[in-house]
């Protein structure tokens, strides 16, 4: 599974680094940062669609 | 509060007016009835005002700021104008390219590190006031004396002014927000928010200290100082958007609880579920409903929208769009795919949201410890607040089981 992240439609509504904090990250002013830069880890995978899922402005996508 | 008794609306459809008590009242049954046939009300009142309802819409509409302007941000008699790019309170009331720049300044003091750190004095908070009326009478009024208190005493320490100003603050906030324009030109000075804000720029001038408006007096953007009139602005947002925002999203919270004895049980016997179900008190009861002033002419839901017209974005309506959420109109405590807007979408996304989850985490938290068993004392005796902002103003409830000590 792999993550991509739309930094130019994140909003730092902070979804993501709250439900999969092992993936994602804030940087100073609170928009998305992506702590990964291959696939998702084992077991990380339901955290990855949870943070796509919540995302109020569609920035993230994954794919299998 | 509202002095004037106003008469029965005859279709919301054609003729709304979101300050009526009746709107208060029934608000998520007139979002539906309006999208289901509508789906974007107007009214002429307030000099043309439009009330999407469609989720799809109200995301346009916050994306697209080449038609629509902040400059008018609450709609009332008074249409501000020639205002842009900075506007009367910024950066909510900006545009871009000036809002990317004054929004920068601030975000580092809300992020979600920086918010943490406010965490044990707000949980303080709550606990003080619990304490205050846990001995009295089994019933006690959630809104009056809880709800509140919190994020003025939160906002009061953040900005360096007293504690003890939150009556004030409330009064500011009813005139702008839940009456407005109501009191033009019948206010003395003294009681203006104007008046006060520079009153408190004053003080932090003779005594100047480490808090946000000690910050904003020192910021520099391109170089240079921030206006008078910007510090004064962005100032009045904080205080404004940051009260009773926050206070209604907790009073509502609690209102839901009250009523609702299965979802009481399962935050007491599954306290980690509590984030997910602030996320869905946020999706159900999204309290703010924001406003724009179309920039130019431009097609909306098959409705054509003019120059200077108003447009309210009911985040709250668009939360409950059945195209947008399965399930839309059932409160799901448990909800794990919750994409919800009650901050907003696009550039004018909430700047205090990390803090307003912090505060409605630890006041239901801390609550539910004090009180994990409860319900309304008079449903007829609740009362919602009209206007932009929605949320309880009233909520006597009674005590049923009070927690270990």
């Amino acid at each position: 599974m792999k993550i991509i992240l739309d930094n130019s439609k994140c909003e730092g509504h902070g979804r993501c680094y709250a439900l999969a904090p092992e993936l994602f990250d804030a940087d100073d002013e609170g928009y998305a940062v992506l702590k990964l830069t291959g696939a998702v880890p084992a077991g990380s995978e339901e955290h990855a669609t949870l943070a796509s899922a919540n995302c109020p402005e569609f920035a993230i996508t994954v794919e299998d | 509060m509202t002095d004037v008794q106003k008469p029965p609306m005859q279709d919301w459809a054609t003729d709304f007016d979101h300050t009526h008590p009746d709107y208060a009242a029934q608000a998520t049954e007139i979002w539906d009835d309006l999208r289901g046939r509508c789906p974007v009300a107007h009214s002429d009142r307030f000099g043309g005002v439009w009330l999407p309802t469609r989720h799809e819409d109200v995301a346009a509409i916050a994306h697209d700021t080449e038609h629509f302007s902040s400059e008018g941000v609450i709609v009332s008699p008074w249409k501000p104008e020639g205002l842009a790019p900075a506007g009367y309170a910024p950066p909510i009331t900006s545009d871009p390219p000036f809002h990317a720049i004054a929004r920068r300044l601030l975000l580092p003091a809300f992020s979600p590190a920086a918010i943490a750190k406010w965490e044990p004095s707000a949980r303080q908070s709550c606990r003080d006031l619990i304490e205050e009326v846990v001995s009295s009478a089994d019933v006690v009024d959630a809104a009056a004396q809880y709800t509140q208190h919190v994020p003025v005493r939160v906002i009061a320490d953040m900005l360096g002014v007293p504690r003890s100003d939150g009556d004030k603050f409330r009064g500011f906030i009813h005139r702008i927000l839940e009456d407005p324009g109501a009191s033009i030109g019948t206010l003395a000075y003294e009681d203006t928010l104007d008046y006060y804000l520079h009153q408190v720029v004053a003080d932090h001038r003779d005594n100047p200290r480490d808090d946000l408006i000690g910050f904003l007096m020192e910021a520099e953007m391109d170089g240079q100082k921030l206006s008078d009139d910007h510090i004064g602005g962005t100032i009045a947002l904080l205080l404004i958007a940051g009260i009773d925002t926050t206070w209604s999203a907790i009073g509502a919270s609690l209102w839901h609880l009250a009523q609702t004895p299965v979802d009481r049980a399962r935050l007491v016997a599954e306290p980690s579920l509590l984030p997910v179900a602030v996320e869905e008190f946020l999706r159900f009861y999204a309290p703010v409903t924001m406003a724009r002033i179309v920039k130019e002419e431009v097609a909306v839901g098959g409705c054509t929208f003019n120059q200077r017209d108003w447009v309210l974005l009911s985040f709250p309506a668009a939360n409950r769009d059945p195209e947008a959420f399965e399930d839309a109109d059932r409160f799901v405590i448990d909800r794990v795919r919750n994409r919800h807007s009650a901050f907003g979408l696009g550039i004018h996304r909430c700047l205090g949201s990390n803090l307003a989850r912090m505060e409605m985490t630890v006041a239901i938290d801390e609550w539910m410890r004090a009180f994990p068993d409860f319900e309304l004392a008079d449903a007829g005796a609740v009362r919602w607040s009209t206007g932009q902002v929605r949320g309880p103003r009233q909520l006597p409830v009674r005590i049923l089981k009070r927690g270990a000590e």
